[in-house]
């Protein structure tokens, strides 16, 4: 436990990706099996027991300390676990060897099969086992609050690194694992032969576009595209196979391979044909595509009630197969699965399941007007939900990543606004020596005139020399400091113009300005503008009303 | 023989702690007279007092900061020393805290009152192990007055470190650490578990480290950071103060990692606040244990409590059967929160 301890504690620190993963592969060569498996299902969200109620915690702490004190260090600390890790006073064992901290193993093991009245009192012994890293990882975990900025995915990325193996390979068969993973851990250090996935629906990698620019064009030849609508939802696997009695497993995944079925049990008994689709999960009201704001409020809900459902009907747009049937034909070009994809859609009828549609075109410039205006040509009413459009070659196969050249994404030009540059506050990691996360603001009218009211958060968009400028600005027009946050001036004279583009709008109680942007990202410096010439709240206002019109 | 009341002694003013029957004043934070000074840390050791009786380490970090001339005159004082000032005893016994910090014991008729400054009754190879002195009134510091400040063994700390360079040796470690002290003893904890490469130095570190080497405390291979190309600091650790390792100096180093050697680092959301990556839990002031370990030690029937977490001391001497109160002193703190460099060296 104190090992694994050890390396939540580092990880919750550490900002960069990269390190992370080293972090964790280097756990994973260290530590012998179990323990190092039980670590990787924790990483990765695959424990299941019965979490410990935070009131229990708080039971076991006031038996130990003084009610005054540990109010005052809770205070302090701001968090329980934390608070009860740092201050508790172990139980004196005069004249005892204390025992050894238990294994990893040792509490996932118990947890899995201990009832709950017992739970206390092993909670208290494991308490004066360890030590303090030791009593903030075993709380964190048995409440069942494990965040520390780590995502199954990259769990996943590290234990691949052990072996040399590609991500990807171990994302397949994972699947058909289960903790500890001894099987997995002796293929990836070349002992053992690679489990076989015997998940009748498992997870394949998705394939992802690279973003086009002006000048990629004039080296590809529109006849080796084949172009569909890029659609403003939600990229999805589909999947459902045959188990080993023939019954029909289907099962939701999310672009990274998350298993989201709970979430959209309504699609489940569409997925009645053995295959693996690719595609775009939207709602559609009356065979109208919904605005991403709507597909919004059926995601990340606990709780999935007959009324969500009823009021957003979910739907899947497929544009790929990756599985016929019992075949996996990733191997085959594109335009052939298209064809296959046809078949297959035609042959479930169903009315949750439809076809993406292709665009035609024969010239870039033909595209580029389809794109402008997808509603004449082809999308139709539905027209408000499309980004843009998808380039897929003819004979690409269906490859794991962002392989470059196969497909490709041509985006609509995202809402674009001129905002003032508020408060700046310093980056975290490489960049925690750069004021990097900037507040921008538009104007609106207040009691004493106009003033600027914040609209939005960017920490990205800009290239490094950008970000060199920016921070030389901040530095030297900040008016006053809080914390990590800086004040920059923004007078109607005084002050940095940003341009930020931004994906869409939502009204939103939370922000002073009352709507959020979606996806902000700074695109423009604008050193040429003054402030007073960025945008007004009133023109975000309209944005919103045009969105929700299409809402 | 007549008992003193103990506020007749020693009482709290808005210049620090006053001595009217001795003519002093303990730490000072306004010019005055005479003061006597605990240890050499800028919120407790002042420029501009008429006369000033401390250690000579304490003097001679006085004259590094503040310049020649810091007071009007100067008295040294020896650890175990007595002298008489005014109607009162003055004793000077070492308190563990950096290199010539002391407590003071303050003694009129038979009442005795230590103060202690600031103290540590944790290992410290850079300085005099912290005395216990019995006295009838301890005054106590409470920086890290509360029961979740445990600081542990330092050198499980430097272990992290030396693990944390063996597993990025391409990155430069940077260790934000007081340059007064902390710096000091962090870099003998290195050499003590055996690293014996090249230690780099921000500028604001390098006269006060030099200070110490003087003074026969061995420190081994130090180099300025200053003009090293950053390539040649990958897999190296350099000591900074706290304030600039999160500043556009670091930007020097290759990939850096950022350290913090402080007491704070034993809770996450202040290593968080700062943007640590790698916190070390290494103080030079008392944890929770020690405090009240050592205020029960000194068998003195009442406390008094300064800078830091009174609230809970307080209650705990209470809750123990001790009489306590809060002294309310201004201007004492946690002199990582506010380090000034020393002179002429804050661009470096």
């Amino acid at each position: 436990m104190n090992r694994f301890a050890e390396l939540l504690d580092r990880l919750a620190y550490e900002p960069g990706r990269n390190n992370k993963l080293r972090l964790i592969t280097g756990y994973f060569r260290k530590v012998g099996d179990p323990d190092r498996g039980y670590a990787l299902a924790a990483l990765t969200g695959a424990l299941s027991f019965k979490h410990a109620k935070p009131a229990l915690i708080r039971d076991l702490i006031a038996a130990r300390t003084d009610e005054v004190l540990f109010g005052l260090s809770y205070d302090y600390v701001g968090d329980l676990s934390e608070t009860v890790a740092l201050m508790w006073p172990k139980a004196a064992l005069a004249g005892h060897n204390n025992p050894p901290p238990p294994s990893l193993s040792e509490v996932v093991t118990t947890l899995r099969t201990l009832g709950k009245t017992e739970l206390p009192k092993q909670l208290e012994r494991w308490l004066d086992e360890l030590d303090e890293t030791g009593r903030w990882a075993l709380l964190k975990l048995v409440t069942g609050a494990l965040r520390i900025g780590i995502s199954a995915r990259l769990a996943k990325t590290a234990a691949a690194a052990l072996g040399d193996k590609d991500p990807h390979e171990v994302e397949l068969i994972w699947p058909g694992l289960a903790p500890p993973y001894l099987d997995l851990f002796a293929w990836l250090e070349g002992r053992a032969e690679k489990p076989v996935n015997r998940d009748p629906a498992p997870f394949r990698p998705v394939m992802l576009a690279h973003a086009i620019e002006e000048t990629d064009f004039a080296a590809l030849d529109p006849a080796d595209y084949i172009a569909e609508w890029k659609w403003d939802g939600i990229r999805v696997q589909a999947v459902a196979g045959r188990d080993d009695r023939g019954h029909i497993t289907a099962r939701l995944y999310s672009r990274t391979g998350e298993d989201i079925t709970g979430s959209f049990p309504d699609l489940v008994p569409s997925l009645r044909l053995p295959g693996a689709i690719d595609g775009e999960l939207l709602i559609l009201r009356e065979g109208r595509v919904q605005s991403f704001n709507v597909l919004q409020q059926r995601l990340n809900r606990k709780i999935v009630s007959p009324k969500l459902i009823k009021e957003f009907p979910i739907h899947l747009r497929a544009y790929d197969l990756l599985g016929d049937d019992e075949n996996d034909v990733r191997e085959l070009p594109f335009a052939e699965r298209r064809e296959r994809l046809e078949i297959f859609i035609g042959k479930l009828g169903d009315p949750r399941i439809d076809l993406s549609p292709t665009v035609p075109f024969t010239s870039w410039e033909a595209l580029a007007v389809a794109r402008a205006d997808p509603a004449s040509a082809g999308a139709g009413e539905d027209a408000d939900a499309v980004e843009g459009v998808m380039l897929k070659r003819r004979d690409a196969a269906y490859l794991p990543g962002r392989p470059k050249g196969q497909w490709w994404k041509w985006k609509r030009d995202p809402h674009i606004i001129d905002a003032v540059l508020m408060y700046a506050q310093r980056g975290h990691g490489k960049r925690s020596s750069y004021y990097s996360d900037y507040t921008f603001g538009v104007w609106t009218a207040g009691d004493g005139g106009d003033e600027l009211v914040p609209v939005g958060k960017a920490y990205f968009g800009f290239t490094d020399e950008e970000l060199l400028q920016i921070d030389r600005f901040v530095r030297r027009n900040t008016t006053e400091k809080f914390g990590p946050v800086r004040h920059v001036v923004h007078e109607p004279d005084q002050g940095l113009v940003l341009e930020v583009a931004f994906e869409g709008l939502q009204r939103s109680p939370r922000h002073k300005s009352g709507v959020a942007m979606r996806f902000p990202r700074i695109s423009r410096l604008r050193w040429d503008k003054p402030p007073k010439e960025a945008d007004r709240l009133e023109t975000l206002e309209r944005m919103l009303k045009a969105e929700a019109v299409e809402a | 023989m007549t008992t003193m009341r103990p506020q007749d002694i020693l009482l709290p003013v808005a210049s620090g702690l006053c001595c009217k029957p001795g003519g002093f004043h303990i730490d000072p934070v306004r010019p005055v007279e005479r003061a006597v000074i605990t240890h050499g840390h800028s919120d407790h050791a002042r420029a501009g007092h008429g006369a000033v009786l401390a250690t000579q380490e304490t003097l001679d970090m006085m004259r590094l900061r503040y310049g020649e001339n810091f007071a009007g005159s100067t008295q040294a004082i020896r650890y175990g020393e007595e002298i008489r000032l005014g109607d009162v005893r003055v004793k000077f016994h070492p308190a563990g805290h950096v290199l010539g910090s002391a407590q003071i014991a303050v003694t009129c008729k038979d009442t005795c009152i230590v103060a202690s400054g600031d103290y540590k009754d944790a290992p410290d190879p850079t300085c005099t192990p912290f005395e216990l002195v019995p006295c009838d009134v301890f005054i106590t510091e409470a920086t890290f007055g509360l029961p979740v400040f445990r600081h542990g063994d330092a050198s499980d700390e430097v272990k992290k470190l030396l693990a944390s360079v063996a597993l990025f040796p391409e990155r430069a470690h940077l260790v934000g650490a007081y340059s007064l002290g902390k710096a000091q003893r962090v870099i003998a904890l290195l050499r003590q578990a055996g690293y014996d490469a090249p230690i780099y130095l921000h500028g604001a570190m390098e006269k006060i480290t030099e200070y110490y080497q003087s003074r026969g405390i061995a420190l081994g291979e130090l180099r300025p950071v200053k003009g090293v190309k950053k390539a040649a600091l990958s897999g190296t650790i350099t000591l900074a103060p706290p304030s600039a390792t999160s500043d556009l100096w670091t930007r020097r180093f290759p990939d850096p990692v950022t350290a913090f050697a402080s007491g704070w680092m034993r809770v996450r959301a202040r290593a968080r606040q700062r943007g640590v990556e790698l916190p070390l839990v290494i103080s030079d002031h008392a944890d929770w244990d020690g405090l009240t370990a050592t205020i029960g030690a000194t068998g003195a029937g009442e406390i008094w409590v300064t800078h830091g977490q009174e609230d809970a001391l307080v209650h705990w001497c209470r809750s123990n059967g001790l009489r306590a109160q809060p002294l309310d002193l201004v201007g004492y703190g946690d002199e990582e929160e506010s380090e000034t460099p020393l002179q002429d060296e804050a661009e470096a």
